[in-house]
This record gives structure tokens, C-alpha cells and sequence, in this order.
């Protein structure tokens, strides 16, 4: 190697966050390659809907950034590194800016600029938006800019690439990965500077959730595999109003309830509205985290699911059409064009249904994880959210993450301790390795086969680790996933052939995404008190779920004395289970209140 | 179990230099089942109707929500999006095939880079200065906005790509969906300062004078975007740009 080697970074997904680090890289003068499962541009960050938060201030309502930062930090249950999340609200109205000369067709007002929108758990209108689809319009813009710099030669794309691991020096540092062709299934090894992961969120682990089927945290596994820690991943969103489908479950907005949706099943061969008759005052219009309890207990506890099913009417076809076609003329189309009927005339069916990660590689301030040389950033990190994301807070977390994570990649590269680059020797056993694991696979001529086991993983998670939690069942639950853990070893595959052998690699993927649900697992096993996301019933001293006096479920409150701390998780390669620890973070800006929406009910 | 079974009959090829053949599946039907779901399935169980334990079909997909584009294929003889393709609406035994327009990988993946790279072509971008803060963007006239939003939901399928007479090795023609994408960056205030060049490069070989006007692209357009209105709008706009490239001369 004579001539003096350019900066060279390697970004790992090609959503919203890798998109935004690549471009910051190659304004500040370094290249990146640049590997995703797909082309970028049908990266998840596309299904994002509703909007993107930032304070505009253009309503006549006063908004603030401060009210912004607050609304995060109380949203995520005082869980959120406050210093990390004040530094995100405050980039927000550049970010829109910046979008906006992109060319991003963000919903305008009559006279031209930027409409904003009502979200939930926000009390001003904060919310910018590209009528439904404000996260495909985001993720277009930063493909096009990237594109642009790829014809500069700056970016080269490795699309239809899956990372498999990470790659150290002798000194412990990362100085590139291994990754697989998925059409002509070769395993090269890619020395570089610094590795990005971008990789998005772990949504396949319950097998059916609102995420695409590229977002099974595979690469969130390899690296925690290799010494990464895992922040808060018992934090899994659950969104109470998707539409069930056998291939995912698909999001009915929020805005259905907001717009007079009603939600009922059968009791007594009468229709039972049971969201306005538990709680009166609000009625449809509950939290995100209560609905889908009640939805929950009505289905699973009452069996009064429609045809026995885990599934309740979402009713909008007692409003008049036009006024649904004027305010949720797109979210109704989805609905007729996926499940064959009109939500005009007939009921929607709709269930709760895991959504987004809090949790996932713990990274500092600058996106470091703990590991040198390896950094994360988008939905792949457990930054910005706490217990509990704000609605339209994700795209914003995803872009301004990129903006952070870029640059400092690039000061890294420049001035970091990076030791030595990987010898031919290191790539090459690298390459071998991940070569043999593979073939090994292609092999495996066992009685199961991975898709049903998938299935059943996500049956598992659904059943012990979603809305009600539990220490038994947790720790039922981790019983059940040891046992899936070893049933992986006797699965068959049909496909035993080199060439896009789509199996073998979701084999691969399955291994990852079990250790990460033994992950999720532990993490909601050892947090013993409710915050956010994460609601655990209280058990008697029998093990029994307790119950007050109407008869409804204790849940634990929150612990801020024992529990305000970030969980760690490392991986212990001896016996391949979770460690949990714990760790302090920032909360120095505001002060802990109490999250509580039964309370707040009751004013 | 007495279910009914939905027949499937799938164009299969193991790469892309070896030669098609069909296999057929049975997969047990459901209210709501689409073909995406139906393809899951039989990854479940790859087993033919003739009892045959085959590899699973592959194909591919990600957002199964009609946006990311990426599991267009020929479904009873149209291209389309396999995710939103309700079995109740088709008519069996259905028919899957690859879409031939592109480069078949294996089975029912294709490789439909080149569209990527016609992005290129056209310069389907903004030329900013930077992704740092300059100053507020433009105002914009929200009718031209919201057209601009109608354009910018191509997924870069390729739906259009298959159903126009005009792609395929017969022409250069790079099809309505990233020739109409010249379209969406001209619209916008800053986009347009590069309109020229977009317009000069849709006259060279593969531009639109290599449209024949077929209208078949509007009608498969999974987005409803009106198609062969922008392609005829980008027409005049090419005319008018040939006309002031001599003026100006």
C-alpha cells in the first residue's frame, strides 16, 4: 500500500440513520461503503407514517423546544439520557429545514409552508408530515443526496449484502466486518477505519409485528456476541390498534380512534364497548399502553375475541363516509386493499401488536458502543426513547442520530486510536470462519424447519414477554427459548445449494434473533417494577397473579429508587445467557414525576 | 382439517443462466390471505403437489405494506405488488412468474439495479449545498406540492418498467418511472435551477423520445400516478428545451 489510504467507513444499513452518517461522511471528506439487505431505498424507515417531531413554532401555540425535551423525557418514564435527548429536540427544526431543501413534499399550508400536526402525548402541534407516508418521503431524499455522492465516487453500495460480524485488530478495536452476498452467497471480509451499524430494530423476534421482514436485530445479536453491550431491550413497544395478518400486522393509525373510532366485540350477543365503559372518562381515546390492556384482557382473559380469536372490532362506519375520506382517506384504502373489505360499512378487526424498540446497542453520547471502532446508530441503539417513544419522535431519532454518528465516525477514522489495520492473516480467518458457519448450515439436515420454529418464537415472545409480563411466565419463558435454542440445532434445510439461498441465511438469522429474545426476556425478567413500555403484574406469595378488590391486575409501580438506571446486557459465551447489570445515566435536567396515566384519568 | 387449498403454479429457475420450469403448491386457504403469505407458507412446508421436497421459492419482499416496492412480480399475467395480492380477488390456480424485464437471479427475484442507475441518469436529486443549516428553504405553492407528492411515492417498483412495450432489449428506453422522476425535481424550487440538465439528458438515447405513448405504465402503476400525463408534460418541456438548446447556440 503506497499511496496514503483514504478514510474509508463502513455503514452497515441504509435506512434513515446509515443514509444520514454517509452523507455527513462524505460532505466531510470520507468515503463509505456502504452495505444494506436490500436496495436503500426499501429500507424500513419507509413505513413510518404519521410525521416527524420538531418545535416550528408556527401555529400560534407557543411551542418550545423546552416542551419538546419534556414531553421525550416524561414519554420515555424518565428513562431517556436527558443530555442526549435536549441535544436531539434542539437539531429538530434544522433537520426539517434541511429536509426540506432536499425536497422532501411535506404537507403544506395554504399559503406554503410547512403544515403541522397534533401526536399523541404532546400538547401542541408539533408534528410535521408528507401527508401518510412521511417516512418513505424522508428516506427518498437521503437516497437521492446519497446517490449523488455515489456518482462522485464517494459511496460505493454493497445492496443485497447482510452483515454477519464485526472484525477486531489484535488490540480489541473494530476495523471491519464479514459479510455475505445474498444472491451469490460469497463471504468477503471488508477492512475499514470504523463500522457504523445502522441496522434498524429487532421486530422479527415476535415473529408478526408492524416492522418489514428485514428488521430481525441479526446484526444486533453478532455484535453483542462479540462484547457490545445491550441498553434497556425489555422496552418493546406495543401499538393497540394493527390489523392481524398471517405475514405481519399491519398499523391502523392512531387517528382512527382520534377520529371517533369506536372499539367493541360481542358480550351477550350485544356489542360491548368496553374501552368507554372501563373508562369512562376517556373512553376510546386511552393511552396507547392502556388500550391494548384492555384489549388484551377482553381477548385473552374474557375470551370474547371475535370467533374466539385475539381480535376486537375497530369501528368507524357509524361516521359519514366523506368525512372519513377527507381525514383518514389513506389508512382506510390500506384497510380495504389488504383485507378485502370496506371500513366504511363493515367494522375493522384489529389487535395490539409490537412496534418499536426502545432498547437495543448501548452507545455513548457520540454513538460509541462499547466496543472501539464499532458504533450504532437509528432505531439499532438505546438512545433517545427511555421506556417509551413518543409517536413521530422515530424518524427523528433515525435522522438526527445519523448526524451525530457520521462525523464523529469521521473524527475517529482521523484521530482515534484505531492500532493497527486487520492483517490478511485476521481477514482471511475471519472470512473462514463465517465460510464454515455457513456451510455448515447448508448441511443441517434435521427435523425442523426454521420457519415454523420462527413461528413459534414469536409465539413465545407474544405469550410471556409483550403486554403482560410476569416473573413466572418470564421465567417460563426463558425455559421455552433454551428449548428453541436447542431445537435450532436440529433444524433441516431443503436448500442446500451456493446461490441466494434464502434459507440458510434465515437460518443463520433465526440463531441471532432466539439469543436476542433470551435477551428482551432476562432484561423484563430482572426489571421488577412497571415503567413505560414494561408492565409486570404483581405474584402472591403462591405465584398467583394478584387482583384488587374489583378484581382487576396489580401491576408494579415504578421504582425509581432501584430501577432508574439503564440495563445492561452482556453476553456470556460460555453458557450463551444474558448478564444483567445496570448503570446510571443523566437525568440532571428534570426532575422524575410520576407517568401516571390512571391517575391522570381520574382529574 | 378439511380445509380448501389455493393452487399455485410457480415459474421456477435456479439462476440466472439455467433454464425455467414450473413447480405447483397447494396452501391452505384463509380469509385475508395474500400471495406474499401464501409464499411464506410454502416456505414452511416446500413440499410440491406432487409430494416433492423441493427449496422453498425464493422471492423478495420487505415492508408488505405496498411502499418499499420490492415483491413486484407477474401475478396472473400482471405485474404487480405480490403483498397486496388478495387470493380472493384471483383467479385459480394463480400464476406466479418472474418479471422478464429484468435480469431473473433465481426463482422469482430480479435484479432491477438499472433503474437505480437511470437515477442517475436523470440526476433524480437536489442540488444542495450541504446537509448544513443555510438559511429557511423556499416557500412553495402547495398545488405544486401536493403534485410533487403524488410523484414521489414510486417505489421504484418496476411495474411500469414490465408492462411498457418500449423497455426491453429492443430499446434503450429507461420507462416511465425514472423518467418521470426528472419531472418531480424539476417542480421544486430549488431542483429546478438543474432542470436543464435533465431535460438535455431524457434527449439522449434512452429518454423520452424513446416512449411510444402506449399508456400501458398508468394502468399498472401501483401508486395511481399519473404517468402518461408527466411523461407528456416532460415531453413539451423536452421540446421547449431542444428548441432554446439551438437559440441559444
Amino acid at each position: 500500500m503506497a499511496a496514503k489510504p483514504e478514510n474509508k467507513i463502513i455503514v452497515v444499513g441504509g435506512g434513515l440513520s446509515g443514509l444520514m452518517a454517509t452523507l455527513k461522511i462524505c460532505e466531510g471528506g470520507g468515503k463509505v461503503d456502504l452495505f444494506s439487505y436490500c436496495p436503500v431505498k426499501r429500507s424500513h424507515s419507509l413505513c413510518a407514517q404519521g410525521g416527524i417531531n420538531a418545535c416550528m413554532d408556527t401555529k400560534g401555540e407557543h411551542d418550545s423546544i423546552y416542551e419538546h425535551f419534556d414531553d421525550t423525557v416524561y414519554g420515555g418514564d424518565f428513562l431517556a439520557d436527558q443530555i442526549a435527548v435536549k441535544g436531539m429536540v434542539e437539531a429538530a427544526p434544522k433537520l426539517i429545514k434541511m429536509f426540506d431543501r432536499m425536497g422532501v413534499p411535506f404537507t403544506r399550508t395554504a399559503e406554503g409552508v410547512l403544515d403541522l400536526r397534533n401526536f399523541g402525548g404532546q400538547k401542541n402541534k408539533r408534528t410535521c408530515f408528507a401527508g401518510s407516508t412521511t417516512g418513505q418521503q424522508l428516506l427518498y431524499a437521503l437516497d437521492e443526496q446519497v446517490r449523488r455522492w455515489e456518482v462522485k465516487g464517494k459511496v460505493q453500495k454493497y445492496e443485497f449484502w447482510e452483515f454477519i460480524k464485526a472484525i477486531k485488530n489484535k488490540d480489541g478495536v473494530v476495523r471491519g466486518i464479514v459479510a455475505q452476498n445474498m444472491n451469490s452467497n460469497e463471504i468477503v471480509s471488508f477492512p475499514a477505519d470504523v463500522v457504523i451499524l445502522a441496522t434498524g430494530g429487532p421486530g422479527q423476534v415476535f415473529g408478526r409485528c408492524t416492522a418489514s421482514t428485514i428488521c430481525n436485530g441479526s446484526a444486533v445479536t453478532a455484535v453483542y456476541k462479540q462484547g457490545a453491550h445491550i441498553g434497556n431491550p425489555e422496552f418493546i413497544q406495543i401499538h393497540p390498534t394493527a390489523v392481524p395478518g398471517s405475514d405481519k400486522n399491519r398499523l391502523m393509525s392512531e387517528a382512527c380512534r382520534g377520529e371517533g373510532g369506536r372499539v367493541w366485540v360481542y358480550k351477550d350477543g350485544k356489542p360491548w364497548y368496553f374501552l368507554e365503559e372501563m373508562y369512562p372518562a376517556y373512553g376510546n381515546l386511552v393511552p396507547r399502553d392502556v388500550a391494548s390492556r384492555a384489549i388484551y384482557k377482553v381477548c385473552v382473559h374474557m375470551g370474547l375475541g371475535i370467533n374466539g380469536e385475539n381480535r376486537v372490532y375497530l369501528d368507524l362506519s357509524h361516521i359519514p363516509a366523506d368525512y372519513l375520506e377527507r381525514k383518514l382517506g389513506g389508512i382506510l384504502e390500506m384497510y380495504s386493499e389488504f383485507v378485502g373489505q370496506d371500513p366504511r360499512k363493515v367494522p375493522m378487526e384489529i389487535f395490539p401488536s409490537v412496534h418499536y424498540s426502545m432498547g437495543g446497542i448501548w452507545v455513548d453520547r457520540l454513538h460509541h458502543t462499547n466496543i472501539p471502532g464499532l458504533m450504532a446508530s437509528g432505531e439499532c441503539d438505546y438512545q433517545y426513547h427511555g421506556a417509551n417513544r413518543l409517536g413521530a419522535n422515530s424518524l427523528l431519532s433515525a435522522a438526527y442520530s445519523g448526524t451525530v454518528s457520521g462525523p464523529e465516525a469521521l473524527r475517529w477514522a482521523r484521530s482515534g486510536e484505531l492500532g493497527a489495520p486487520l492483517t490478511q492473516e485476521e481477514l482471511d480467518a475471519a472470512q473462514r470462519e463465517c465460510l464454515e458457519e455457513f456451510d455448515n448450515i447448508r448441511k443441517m439436515d434435521g427435523e425442523e424447519n426454521a420457519h415454523r420454529l420462527h413461528q413459534e418464537l414469536g409465539e413465545i415472545m407474544y405469550k410471556y414477554v409483550s403486554i403482560e409480563r410476569e416473573n413466572k411466565g418470564l421465567d417460563q419463558c426463558l425455559k421455552e427459548l433454551k428449548q428453541i435454542l436447542k431445537r435450532w440445532d436440529n433444524i433441516g434445510v431443503t436448500d442446500h445449494g451456493n446461490w441466494a439461498n434464502q434459507e440458510a441465511m434465515f437460518v443463520r438469522q433465526l440463531r441471532n434473533m432466539i439469543l436476542y429474545a433470551m435477551v428482551i426476556t432476562k432484561a423484563a425478567r430482572m426489571r421488577d417494577e412497571s415503567r413505560g413500555a414494561h408492565a409486570k403484574i404483581k405474584l402472591d406469595e403462591a405465584g398467583n397473579r394478584m387482583t384488587d378488590a374489583d378484581g382487576e391486575l396489580v401491576f408494579m409501580g415504578r421504582d425509581d429508587e432501584h430501577f432508574m438506571r439503564t440495563t445492561i446486557v452482556d453476553y456470556d459465551p460460555n453458557t450463551e445467557e444474558p448478564q444483567i447489570s445496570y448503570m446510571e445515566f443523566d437525568h440532571s435536567l428534570i426532575k422524575p414525576r410520576a407517568r401516571n396515566y390512571a391517575v391522570a384519568k381520574k382529574e | 382439517m378439511a380445509d380448501k387449498m389455493v393452487r399455485f403454479i410457480i415459474e421456477r429457475q435456479d439462476g440466472p443462466d439455467e433454464k425455467p420450469y414450473t413447480q405447483e403448491f397447494d396452501v391452505p386457504y384463509r380469509p385475508g390471505l395474500n400471495v406474499v403469505a401464501s409464499l411464506m407458507e410454502i416456505q414452511k412446508n416446500p413440499v410440491t403437489v406432487d409430494g416433492k421436497r423441493v427449496a422453498p421459492v425464493v422471492w423478495e419482499c420487505n415492508c408488505l405494506e405496498k411502499v418499499c416496492g420490492a415483491c413486484m412480480m407477474v401475478i396472473n399475467g400482471m405485474a404487480r405488488q405480490a403483498c397486496c395480492a388478495l387470493i380472493d380477488e384471483l383467479k385459480q390456480p394463480i400464476k406466479l412468474q418472474p418479471a422478464r424485464t429484468f435480469p431473473v437471479i433465481r426463482d422469482l427475484l430480479i435484479d432491477r439495479s438499472v433503474m437505480f442507475e437511470s437515477l442517475k441518469k436523470i440526476q433524480g436529486w437536489v442540488e444542495i449545498d450541504g446537509t448544513w443549516e443555510v438559511k429557511d428553504a423556499p416557500i412553495q405553492n402547495p398545488y405544486t406540492a401536493a403534485t410533487a407528492y403524488e410523484i414521489s411515492h414510486c417505489m421504484t417498483c418496476g411495474c411500469c418498467l414490465e408492462a411498457c412495450p418500449n423497455v426491453g432489449p429492443q430499446s434503450d428506453f429507461i420507462g416511465p418511472a425514472p423518467t418521470v422522476q426528472a419531472y418531480l425535481f424539476n417542480l421544486h424550487p430549488l431542483g429546478k435551477f438543474d432542470a436543464p440538465k435533465r431535460l438535455n439528458a431524457l434527449m439522449e438515447k434512452g429518454g423520452i423520445t424513446s416512449c411510444g405513448n402506449s399508456q400501458n405504465c398508468v394502468e399498472v402503476c401501483p401508486k395511481n400516478i399519473k404517468l402518461t400525463t408527466y411523461l407528456a408534460q416532460l415531453n413539451r418541456d423536452v421540446n421547449k428545451q431542444a428548441l432554446k438548446n439551438i437559440f441559444n447556440k
